[in-house]
């Protein structure tokens, strides 16, 4: 039962501490309690539901025009999901934008289902919201397929470079980058690794996890609610959602993390 | 205007869920022994908890797990609010079957009540 993983949680917690001053033989040791904890919570990853759910949604008519999402194109055709995530994001010549699964759903409830983009994205980042259990239910039909994303197309090099340009460059009150805290090895916030995503192997594990069950959380979070909040955790401006500046990051992130096999939903701490 | 999340960390549970979600249950048999998987969609407000304009968000979990085997009950949990939300039960019980239909009940402190069922295989 989780009752017993998040006691256990309180007591690696505790160990955590007197991690700073102590050996790597204690820092292996901890980071294999760590593991430990999360093989215990992989067994029951509440993001299942999520995934149940928005199947539901998928074949659910909604919207103005009464529609489903099953003819919702997210690059390899009409309808086509399996390993559809793998691949993004990618440019699209009906929206003339390089777009990851999040902003491509969108564009899919607004061509058939007919709503607003306000309407479609109300409330996405709330728990249990059905941009989240769509993404999850997306995400999942990618399970075992490597992630390859396409820098072909002069927009997708474009935003490439863009993206690798956000992530070194410091702003901010704190003079922040991602590259602050992702471009080392073995760094970590209180219990939580942290992915320096200039190692393709740590890239791997951590984007194809995403999205994921957050256990503090209660909820899932999808990959753009996540970088949503490094902004916030860089204290640098407030992104919008679907935005470009985010998207430029996925690019980047995922191309660190090309040949990754997704593994998505993910749990975390 | 955007819609965005607060700009601070911790997610808000402030939305109420009317409807009850279906449960994720995996059944499966080992000699006699069959291993039970449940995975339950509840949000398990300790009552506790404050919304972000300081309202106490009222408490809302499961009370009352029961699960059952044709006529037999073979677990039975009363439940409070220090346990998680969405919460994960994993337990075994002795004289099931493949083929057999294995029943879950929950019962939260609102009168709400779900039951979900699966095939042992």
């Amino acid at each position: 039962m989780r009752v017993l993983a998040s006691g256990l949680a309180v007591f690696f917690a505790g160990a955590a501490l007197t991690i700073a001053a102590a050996n790597d033989d204690q820092t292996g040791r901890a980071m294999e309690q760590i593991q430990k904890y999360r093989q215990m919570l992989q067994d029951g990853n509440p993001a299942e539901l999520s995934e149940m759910r928005g199947e539901q949604l998928w074949v659910t008519p909604r919207g103005p025009s009464r529609a489903t999402l099953e003819q919702c194109d997210l690059g390899l055709g009409a309808g086509k999901l399996e390993g559809a995530d793998a691949r993004l994001p990618r440019y699209f010549s009906d929206t003339d934008q390089v777009q990851d699964v999040e902003s491509r759903l969108v564009t899919c409830m607004m061509q058939l289902q007919g709503l607003t983009r306000e309407e479609a994205t109300r409330g996405w980042y709330l728990p249990d919201s059905d941009i989240a259990a769509l993404v999850t239910f997306i995400a999942a039909k990618s399970k075992g397929m490597p992630i390859r994303v396409p820098t072909v197309h002069k927009k997708e090099a474009q935003i490439y470079a863009a993206g690798k340009e956000l992530f070194f460059r410091r702003s901010g009150p704190l003079d922040f980058a991602c590259a602050t805290c992702h471009s080392q090895d073995g760094r970590r916030i209180r219990l939580q690794e942290l992915p320096n995503f200039l190692d393709r192997k740590d890239a791997q594990a951590s984007m194809v996890t995403w999205p994921a069950y957050r256990v503090s959380e209660g909820t899932v979070w999808t990959l753009e609610r996540r970088v949503t909040d490094c902004f916030r955790q860089m204290r640098w401006p407030q992104p919008e959602y679907l935005s470009e500046a985010i998207v430029a990051l996925e690019v980047y992130l995922r191309k660190q993390a090309e040949g990754g096999i997704m593994d998505a939903p993910g749990i975390k701490r | 205007m955007a819609d965005k999340p607060p700009d601070f960390g911790a997610t808000q549970h402030t939305t109420e869920r009317l409807m009850t979600n279906p449960m994720k249950i995996r059944a499966k048999a080992d000699g006699d022994v069959v291993e039970v998987k449940i995975l339950m969609s509840h949000r398990m407000e300790t009552g506790l908890r404050k919304s972000d304009v300081g309202e106490v968000i009222p408490a809302h979990y499961i009370q009352l797990v029961t699960a059952t085997y044709g006529d037999r009950t073979v677990l039975s949990a009363q439940w409070g609010p220090a346990v998680s939300a969405n919460p994960f039960l994993d337990f075994k019980f002795k004289g099931g079957e493949k083929g057999g239909i294995i029943k879950v009940t929950w019962t939260d402190n609102r009168g709400e009540s779900r039951t979900d069922e699966a095939i042992i295989n």
